[in-house]
């Protein structure tokens, strides 16, 4: 007797906005039109999602970068690999800033010591960790070289919700911090909306590119499947007016072949900051508390 | 290689530069390029970063005085594809009004380019040939030249010398005006929002048209309350011929009740006050809404005269339906009498015999020209003479 599995190719992605669910029923639809057969699983967290996947709930998870570093290491203490196999455009050779107030006195990196750095949610790779171990390469430790000022908006979302970084910067253009870190395009975002006046900030310092978000799967998920799941992404053209919509949710204008290269910034940063372990353990007190409260 | 240059100055991509960059890209096709030069300290990672989130690519390069070379990628011209030109501006061009608009057109700007997908609103009255009129535009145009200021347009301050009892008459017709009026403005404001957007002409007529109506209801109201009156009595007759007006949900048909039939009538009704009511106040009031009626009948016959033309079987449904009309008001007590005797005595001008027999024969004169007007309008949408004046003796006993 042969019995046929009805059972789609499941995707996990984590709740940081309604608009999530939009996206992700569109895409179930685009997909039934194609032939594929796709459905999803949404997370209200990104440490669920990632110990879900590990459990085999899901086949492919949408992950923010540092899902994705957390993925990986809890992947290989189990004897597995982890795969990014696709990505947009715009998680590409992404950078973060360091940004003053354009009248103040601070010039160098070194001038901080002693001052106090807004930045995003506790999680928030773009906002925190990243320009965080950006400053602890320039020579200067957080919390001892200068006070953090962690701005917690939906934590367990890993910065995905741009809240954090925006009360960051209005509380820089306020005066009540010296420097706020937040991801470049949100940089213009900030800009265009008016939470910062033309001219009224500028750019201290900038991290190296890394890469955002990706498409992850495990060994063991069937090839032949996450091929045609990532071939289909691939093939979707912002010229389709069907499409677009869908595209525009996400913010690209096309996907890419997923790459690896680009989180090895991030990897640093959360051993540096001791963040995760290399197991995939949860190593940051706060953020321990966080989750578990 | 000589590249375009576009040089922002000091301008920096969180002070607006962009604009310059779009500017500039427009003008070229995808693949091509443009420099950029400036001396924002951050132009190059901004920029870098702004072309990402476009899907443009941007190379830091030294070319020709260029501080970046940015390359246009297709993205930015993605809305355009297959997007379709939804007729044109000018109702008076050649295909500019669509015979059945889609949808997806839904409020975009008539002759736009409007891009594909998208929300599909429900207009329910999207078919051309069921309510354009060519005229539209031009009765449109002239509505808003002749809007009018009750402030200013009447002289509140104009004498009332008249008795008592007449005043009680004028009361008791504005309290009947303004309930008609009501009908009228909330008869076309119901069909007002299921107008396919494209026949934007026949939106700002039956816009107009409403606020028309407010402007009515407004001064019949001021003038029932000008001495100190308390408002008259409205029955239950009244109510239930206008209730039928409202329950109708073909535009066509409520159209031709209200319009052809109804503020018709009211044109002869607002012409006998306008002659024949005993302040100045009063009969400046009916000529200033005599001459809105009058453009409010011509927009019906307009559109119903086309609408007949490409809708032969429509005549029918227009008769039957004032026929329908009239068997559901057979119960009903018709105009109401307060009303009747209230035209005589105002049109009489005094309490006395002689007075009330000229309010009589005025009243009488009234009612026979009513009819032949009604008469001469269902000539214009195609009835005989016959057809009409049998359908003219059917219209509501209580004018609208
Ligand atoms: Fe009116
Ligand atoms: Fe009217």
């Amino acid at each position: 007797m042969c019995v046929v599995s009805l059972r789609p190719f499941v995707l996990g992605a984590v709740a940081y906005d309604p608009k999530v669910v939009t996206i992700w029923e569109g895409f179930k639809q685009w997909f039934a039109d194609q032939g594929f057969a796709f459905d999803f699983v949404l997370y209200s967290g990104y440490e669920a999602q990632a110990e879900a996947h590990l459990a085999g709930h899901v086949d492919v998870t949408w992950d923010s970068p540092l899902c994705w570093v957390r993925t990986r290491r809890l992947a290989e203490a189990a004897g597995t690999r982890a795969h990014a196999i696709v990505m947009r455009d715009s998680d590409q050779d992404l950078t973060s800033l360091v940004l003053v107030r354009a009248d103040s006195n601070l010039t160098e990196v070194s001038q901080l010591r002693g001052r106090t750095v807004a930045v995003g949610a506790v999680d928030s790779p773009q906002a925190t960790l990243l320009p965080l171990a950006h400053l602890a390469g320039l020579g200067l430790e957080p919390g001892s070289d200068f006070t953090v000022r962690r701005f917690d908006v939906m934590v367990n979302k890993h910065g995905d919700h741009v809240g954090g970084e925006r009360d960051a910067v209005k509380a820089l253009v306020a005066g009540e911090v010296d420097a706020a870190c937040v991801i470049d395009g949100n940089h213009l975002v900030f800009a265009k909306e008016g939470t910062i006046a033309a001219g009224a900030v500028r750019v201290l310092t900038r991290t190296a590119p890394f890469d955002h978000c990706t498409m992850t799967v495990l060994n063991g998920v069937d090839t032949a499947t996450t091929d045609r799941f990532a071939k289909l992404l691939l093939s979707m053209s912002y010229d389709d007016p069907a499409v677009r919509p869908l595209l525009r949710l996400e913010g690209l204008k096309e996907w890419r072949v997923g790459r690896t290269t680009g989180y090895a910034p991030l990897e640093a940063a959360v051993d540096r900051l001791g963040f995760y372990g290399a197991d995939g353990s949860i190593l940051n007190d706060d953020y321990r508390r966080i989750l578990a409260s | 290689m000589n590249l375009p240059i576009v040089d922002l100055g000091a301008l920096g991509l969180d002070g607006g530069a962009h604009v310059l960059v779009r500017l500039a890209l427009d003008d070229c096709r995808p693949g091509e390029e443009i420099g950029v030069r400036g001396s924002h300290p951050d132009l190059v990672a901004d920029l870098v970063t702004w072309c990402r989130t476009q899907g443009h690519q941007c190379v830091p390069r030294g070319d020709g005085g260029a501080d970046a070379v940015v390359r246009r990628g297709s993205a930015s011209w993605a809305a355009w594809v297959g997007a379709e030109r939804s007729g044109h501006p000018d109702p008076h061009t050649d295909s500019a009004i669509a015979a059945h608009p889609p949808a997806a057109w839904g409020l975009a700007a008539r002759g736009s380019a409007v891009e594909p997908g998208g929300p599909e609103p429900v207009f329910r009255l999207d078919v051309r040939d069921e309510i354009w009129t060519d005229r539209a535009g031009s009765l449109y145009a002239q509505a808003v030249a002749g809007q009018w200021n009750p402030a200013s347009a009447i002289d509140w301050l104009d004498p009332i010398v008249h008795g008592r009892e007449i005043e009680r008459a004028v009361v008791q017709v504005m309290t009947f005006l303004v309930e008609n009026e009501e009908a009228a403005l909330v008869v076309p404001a119901r069909f007002l929002g299921q107008v396919h957007p494209h026949f934007r002409e026949i939106q700002q007529m039956l816009a107009v048209t409403i606020a028309d109506e407010a402007r009515h209801i407004e001064v019949f109201t001021r003038r029932a309350t000008l001495t100190g009156s308390e408002l008259a009595l409205s029955t239950v007759g009244g109510r239930a011929s206008l209730q039928s007006l409202l329950e109708e949900p073909d535009f066509a048909i409520a159209s031709f009740l209200l319009s052809v039939m109804g503020e018709g009538t009211f044109v002869s009704l607002l012409g006998f006050l306008e002659r024949h009511a005993p302040d100045p106040v009063t009969r400046r009031i009916a000529r200033l809404t005599r001459q809105d009626e009058a453009r409010h009948v011509a927009f019906s016959l307009a559109h119903l005269e086309r609408h007949v033309q490409h809708e032969p079987g429509l005549r029918a449904r227009l008769a039957s339906a004032v026929e329908r009309r009239h068997r559901a008001l057979q119960g009903t007590a018709g105009l109401n009498d307060d009303v009747f005797d209230a035209l005589v005595l105002l049109s009489g001008g005094a309490v006395s015999p002689d007075a009330v027999a000229l309010g009589w024969q005025r009243v009488q004169q009234l009612q026979r020209e009513m009819a032949e007007h009604r008469q001469a309008r269902l000539g214009r949408l195609g009835f005989s003479s016959g057809e009409a004046e049998t359908l003219s003796s059917l219209h509501t006993r209580n004018f609208m």
